[in-house]
């Protein structure tokens, strides 16, 4: 199985922030559980696009739907804040509260598991 | 009924101008506002009625059942965490505040988790700040540094900013230069007049070369810094040194990334020193639309903006000891109290690991994920929308935000002032 190296930038979209109150809706699962990619990275591992990936990092790992989008660039990987950015996001905030939500390296690799909902999501953590 | 000038309780620009339509006691329009103001203030499923969970189940109760239990809770609690704040008023923070001295608790809010590292950093280096009303009526020069604010304050560039015009910025947009710096070529960087496309980290790397260009020291900065070319880091200084008045606008991009406050700190250094050659002021971009307010009302109460822990029956601050994420890394309070914020959605997972263990309390208008942990739910009023009250703006102008329609549910203060009283009656005070 193909996968890349990328770092990960979770951050605020449009799309999140308009289902941020409405969390345990479909329609706030297909904004949230998204990691978007440049075409190089997605052509790299040999997907489609809305294909499903298995982000990992040394904190966790989480299943989303690829989506390709060329604002990043190649060797950056953008997931929505909510609960799926941070399964693989780590508490460590070096003294000052905030943890590295930002800039955080993981792999990325094509699944064939399923994107969980929230309810399975918080039954595994 | 049309109501005008309404306040959108959703981000940090709290937007003034917003007009909702009213009919039998319900929203059917809003006008004026962004996307996610109109979602938010057109509602979404709301949890209908108290909760405790038995047998793994939640139940609906009544509020003074929930409450009490609630109340228990957090007497029986050795290290309790109170958590949230980001869209709740400054009154109720008050009162949370209060609640927090009595129970030797630790209260701390959002800002742990957005802007905890420009507190930090203002705390050493200060912030030579301005209104947001300075900057649409001066500012010419606008740069925005990891924000992506076309999509988490979609009107801030139309009211105040690249597109908003003033008593000196009669031409608008056409009158003014705006830079953007980030890691991905935002919406917010596609509407730039520049973009600057960072690498990963490499913020305040940047901020430094700029800096020493700045103190006349470009001979030393390499050919390349970040990404950057020297040559468009000499020019963005001219440029910024050339501007009648400008402004940084920071965000996550600089708070949560490699370097956390001292990438805060380099930027706020860096504008202090343009102030040598023009007018130069920075803001951070606050989120929820009150998380200023509570480090405000904290500063004033505690002496402290956030993370501050009671438990040595004074206020103490320190952040990465006191702050949430770190007092749940470490597997530290034994039960929590949450209100108007999901700590379940944006906490790290080992985080939400140990809200899973503990007893959990949430009061939110909502459902989210962390109803889904809590084992007392106890449901209230939208604050903004149901309930009147002080919200802080971004630039830490306070205004009030007002009722609009009559509540169904109690308010975030009403149910705090309500487990206070129980708490008291619990210790014999």
């Amino acid at each position: 199985m193909r996968k890349i190296d990328v770092k990960l930038i979770s951050g605020r979209s449009i799309e999140q922030g308009i289902q941020i109150e409405n969390k345990m809706s479909s329609e706030y699962c297909d904004v949230a559980a998204v990691c978007e990619l440049n075409e190089k990275d997605i052509s790299k591992l040999g997907i489609k696009d809305q294909a499903n990936v298995t982000i990992k990092s040394k904190f966790g790992d989480v299943v989303v739907r690829a989506r390709t989008d060329n604002r990043n660039p190649p060797g950056i990987a953008f997931i929505p804040i909510g609960p799926w950015a941070n399964a693989v996001i780590g508490p460590v905030t070096g003294g000052c509260g905030t943890p590295q939500f930002k800039g955080v390296d993981v792999e990325v690799m094509l699944t064939f598991d399923s994107v969980l909902s929230i309810k399975e999501l918080l039954g595994v953590i | 009924m049309i109501i005008t000038d309404v306040l959108c309780p959703f981000c940090g620009d709290l937007c003034d101008d917003i007009i909702v339509e009213v009919e039998n006691n319900k929203i059917i329009e809003v006008k004026e506002a962004c996307e996610t103001g109109v979602s938010k203030m057109m509602g979404h499923e709301r949890i209908a009625a108290p909760m405790i969970r038995e047998n793994g189940k939640l139940r609906e109760t009544t509020y003074e059942e929930a409450i009490n239990k609630a109340a228990k809770i957090l007497v029986n609690s050795l290290r309790p965490l109170i958590y949230g704040w980001g869209s709740t008023t400054c009154e109720a923070d008050e009162k949370g505040i209060e609640l927090a001295e009595k129970l030797g608790a630790i209260i701390d809010n959002t800002t742990s988790v957005c802007h905890a590292p420009s507190v930090l950093a203002l705390q050493n280096v200060g912030l030579p700040s301005c209104t947001l009303g300075q900057i649409k009526n001066r500012a010419d020069l606008i740069i925005y540094w990891g924000s992506n604010q076309a999509e988490a304050h979609p009107r801030h560039m139309s009211k105040y900013t690249s597109f908003s015009k003033g008593l000196f910025t009669k031409e608008g947009r056409k009158g003014k230069h705006v830079l953007v710096f980030d890691v991905r070529k935002t919406t917010t960087a596609e509407v730039a007049d520049d973009f600057i496309q960072l690498d990963p980290g490499e913020d305040y790397r940047v901020l430094s070369a700029l800096r020493m260009i700045l103190a006349g020291g470009e001979d030393i900065v390499p050919s390349c810094v970040g990404g950057v070319p020297k040559e468009k880091l000499i020019e963005i200084v001219d440029r910024m040194k050339s501007s009648r008045f400008g402004v940084l606008f920071f965000g996550m991009g600089l708070t949560q990334s490699r370097g956390k406050p001292y990438n805060v700190a380099n930027a706020i250094s860096l504008v202090r020193e343009l102030n040598a050659h023009t007018k130069f002021a920075v803001i951070p971009m606050r989120g929820h639309f009150n998380v200023t307010g509570f480090n405000q009302v904290c500063a004033w109460a505690t002496g402290f903006a956030f993370a501050v822990d009671f438990a040595r029956g004074q206020p103490w601050y320190n952040p990465g000891e006191t702050s949430s994420v770190d007092v749940l890394n470490r597997g530290e309070c034994d039960s929590a109290l949450i209100i108007a914020s999901d700590p379940a959605a944006h906490f790290p997972r080992k985080c939400v690991e140990h809200l899973k263990k503990i007893p959990l309390i949430q009061i939110d208008p909502c459902p989210g994920p962390t109803t889904e942990l809590a084992d007392v739910v106890i449901p209230v009023a939208i604050t903004g929308i149901e309930v009147e009250g002080t919200a802080y703006r971004m630039d830490g102008v306070p205004l009030r935000l007002r009722k609009i329609i009559e509540p169904s549910h109690l308010s975030d203060e009403e149910i705090l002032s309500r487990i206070l009283d129980k708490v008291r009656e619990l210790r014999g005070d």
